[in-house]
């Protein structure tokens, strides 16, 4: 044993020194984007602990720079010495988070209810209505995606009003649905379209109806999809601000609603703005990271054949 | 679309007459008891009758229970193929009152001036409207605007695709970087708006201004000028949607079996040329969907640029939601309003249907 025998030859050596370098390439910039994505989460964070001087000087690292303080989650009343005791701030601060849970969670059931059924209906049934087939009544769905909000926004302004639906919680929720419903409809087309049939006819051959069949063989297999939709539904409801702002006064505000009108007459409190900005934004997050697969799946149904 | 893979089903329906009869009824009669609640709410608008209506609730609540009869008689009329109609029904009764019935509404607005908060109410006045828009230069400057803005989705799209690339490759921690990448997408607008826009970009000690001057901007305004002011907001709105684009090209990547690439390597192509032979126009369906998508998402955008900008400087960085948006809040003119809206409407359906023609040629497989 005194030579090795086999040994890379100097081609290969100087394609090993290459690869190393592309790798090094290829973490720098993940890194690099990973900062730009994160930082200014990590700001927010940060500038919600920060007193006036602190922010001023563009203080970055807490312990560090400056001495974190409870200012901004005290003026929200969320801080520990503020929690106990009753704060007008923070009652507001709950009703639009609820305001906000509400509509987004009722609006993405009944998006996820109606479009998956609507989906399951045009993958398995031929239609009439009228001229228009299961293509046309497809499309039909798919189109509502390209109507931009605006369009909407002032004749519901004005039906609304006549309707005593404006600054209700009811309202933004017809509309909230009515926005993400395609997108509800897209991905479970997807998704049933890719459950053969055969387990429908021997469902159907052992005895169950149509509907028995889609509730207890079909549905079971869709739930995946059907999560997905919920949660990139829960995602574009939750964030919507621009119903929300022309529709809602002082009932029905949503968190975005409060966040935008946050100017005070004597310059910006940061801090509180940090902390609020952070509250609306923790749900989400928490979302994206527990469920990021689901997501990933909702994002890219019927984008790979 | 193939009708071929659908589900086929005989069924024999024992229907009898008065199960029939009783459907047309109930579809029949709720929608006579629309009608007529409609039209006393007509009446008692136009003050020829008055029944003390103050909303329009009634003629809702009407409206609903036809709906809901009408999906039921479906069952009790045509039995099994009824049950089939109740899968599609509701979803298009919902789409069609929440959409179609506005749209019609809007296009009579759209001819009047009506100013929400004066008591005269609204007033017809033909093509009034048009001509003001005509006339309008911030109107067609914020059309020229997003212009602007769908054309920075090519960039937008290529810095997706150096990303999902990078995420395409061998890495360790690929889930991390993967939910790191996706979190911007997860943000309220508004709530971004607020932390980097005013918070990040403050002239004296926003991170990024500092960052800025220590590079050499000696004084970093990043809503001074119009240009300047127009690419930030860009940059970032393409913050907050970059990873969509980027999960949907990673998926495409992720779809192209291993085999083709590693035959173009042993056949001797660089990894550049492999890339634009083989792997690029693979993508290229894939690319035309997210772009499409991207597209549609950004002829929304306006949060942001109401938090941040209001439009200025000098409706530089006005879009054509945000725009209306203050043309409805400063003087809460509904009639011009909706006009322009749907003239965006027209635009969008007519560049759309432009763009997905060109698209359906550029995919469709060369023989």
């Amino acid at each position: 044993m005194s030579e090795q025998v086999f040994r890379d030859s100097e081609g290969d050596l100087s394609f090993k020194a290459r690869r190393f370098g592309g790798k090094a390439l290829i973490y720098a910039l993940l890194i690099t984007w990973t900062i730009v994505c994160l930082f200014p989460i990590y700001w927010t964070v940060t500038t919600s602990f920060k007193i006036a001087p602190n922010v001023m000087k563009g203080a970055l690292i807490p312990w560090a720079d400056y001495a974190p303080a409870w200012l901004g989650w005290r003026s929200l009343g969320l801080s520990p010495d503020t929690i106990g005791s009753p704060s007008t701030v923070r009652d507001e601060f709950v009703k639009r988070f609820l305001n906000s849970a509400v509509t987004a969670l009722s609006s993405s059931t009944l998006a996820v209810v109606i479009g998956s059924l609507a989906a399951y209906g045009l993958s398995r049934f031929s239609y009439k209505f009228g001229y228009m087939r299961n293509a046309d009544i497809s499309f039909f769905f798919l189109s509502q995606l390209i109507l931009p909000p605006v369009v909407l926004a002032l004749p519901f302004l004005v039906l609304y009003r006549e309707l005593a639906l404006l600054d209700t919680r009811i309202g933004l929720i017809l509309l909230y649905t009515l926005t993400v419903l395609p997108i509800v409809i897209w991905i479970m087309r997807d998704q049933f379209e890719s459950i053969p049939t055969e387990l429908e006819e021997a469902a159907l051959v052992d005895g169950l109806s149509i509907w028995g069949a889609f509730f207890q063989i079909i549905l079971p297999i869709a739930l995946p999809g059907m999560v997905a939709a919920f949660i990139l539904s829960l995602v574009l409801t939750w964030n919507e601000y621009f119903f929300a702002a022309l529709l809602t006064s002082t009932h029905a505000n949503t968190l975005p609603v409060m966040v935008a009108s946050q100017t005070g007459s004597q310059g910006i409190n940061w801090w509180a703005m940090a902390a609020l900005s952070f509250a609306a934004i923790l749900p989400l997050i928490v979302i994206g990271i527990a469920l990021e697969r689901y997501l990933i799946k909702g994002m890219t149904a019927g984008a790979v054949k | 679309m193939s009708q071929g893979d659908l589900l086929h089903v005989v069924t024999a329906d024992d229907i009898s007459e008065r199960r029939r009869r009783f459907g047309r009824a109930i579809a029949w009669g709720s929608a006579a008891l629309l009608a007529v609640v409609a039209i006393a709410q007509i009446l008692d608008r136009a003050d020829v009758i008055d029944f003390g209506f103050r909303t329009w609730r009634p003629t809702l609540y009407a409206y609903i229970l036809w709906a809901t009869c009408l999906c039921w008689s479906q069952v009790l009329i045509r039995g099994e193929h009824g049950k089939r109609t109740l899968f599609v029904l509701p979803a298009a009764l919902f789409v069609v009152s929440l959409t179609v019935f506005p749209l019609l509404f809007g296009l009579v607005i759209a001819f009047s001036d009506w100013n929400l908060s004066s008591p005269l109410g609204r007033q017809f006045n033909g093509f009034d409207n048009i001509r003001q828009m005509w006339n309008d230069a911030f109107y067609w400057n914020a059309l020229a605007n997003m212009v602007w803005y769908c054309l920075a989705i090519l960039v937008e799209y290529a810095v997706a695709f150096g990303l999902a690339l990078l995420l395409n490759a061998e890495i360790r921690a690929r889930k991390f970087f993967r939910v790191a990448f996706l979190l911007p997408l997860m943000l309220s607008p508004v709530a971004v708006s607020w932390m980097i826009g005013k918070s990040m970009l403050e002239l004296r000690f926003g991170p990024i201004a500092r960052f800025a001057r220590w590079l050499g901007w000696e004084n970093p305004s990043f809503f001074g000028s119009p240009e300047v002011a127009r690419f930030t907001i860009m940059l970032l709105d393409a913050w907050t949607f970059i990873p969509f684009m980027m999960i949907m090209i990673l998926a495409g990547l992720q779809a192209i079996p291993k085999e083709l690439t590693e035959a173009a390597r042993v056949d001797g192509a660089s990894p550049w040329k492999s890339f634009w032979e083989v792997t690029f126009p693979l993508m290229l369906p894939v690319s035309i969907t997210a772009i499409l998508i991207r597209l549609i998402f950004k002829l929304k955008l306006a949060d942001i640029i109401i938090t941040i900008t209001s439009g200025g400087p000098g409706g530089a960085t006005d879009s054509v939601t945000s725009f209306i948006y203050r043309e409805y809040r400063d003087r809460s003119n509904v009639g011009y309003g909706t006009l322009l809206a749907m003239v965006y409407l027209v635009i969008i359906i007519v560049a759309m249907t432009i763009l997905m023609k060109v698209a359906e040629r550029f995919t469709r497989p060369r023989t």
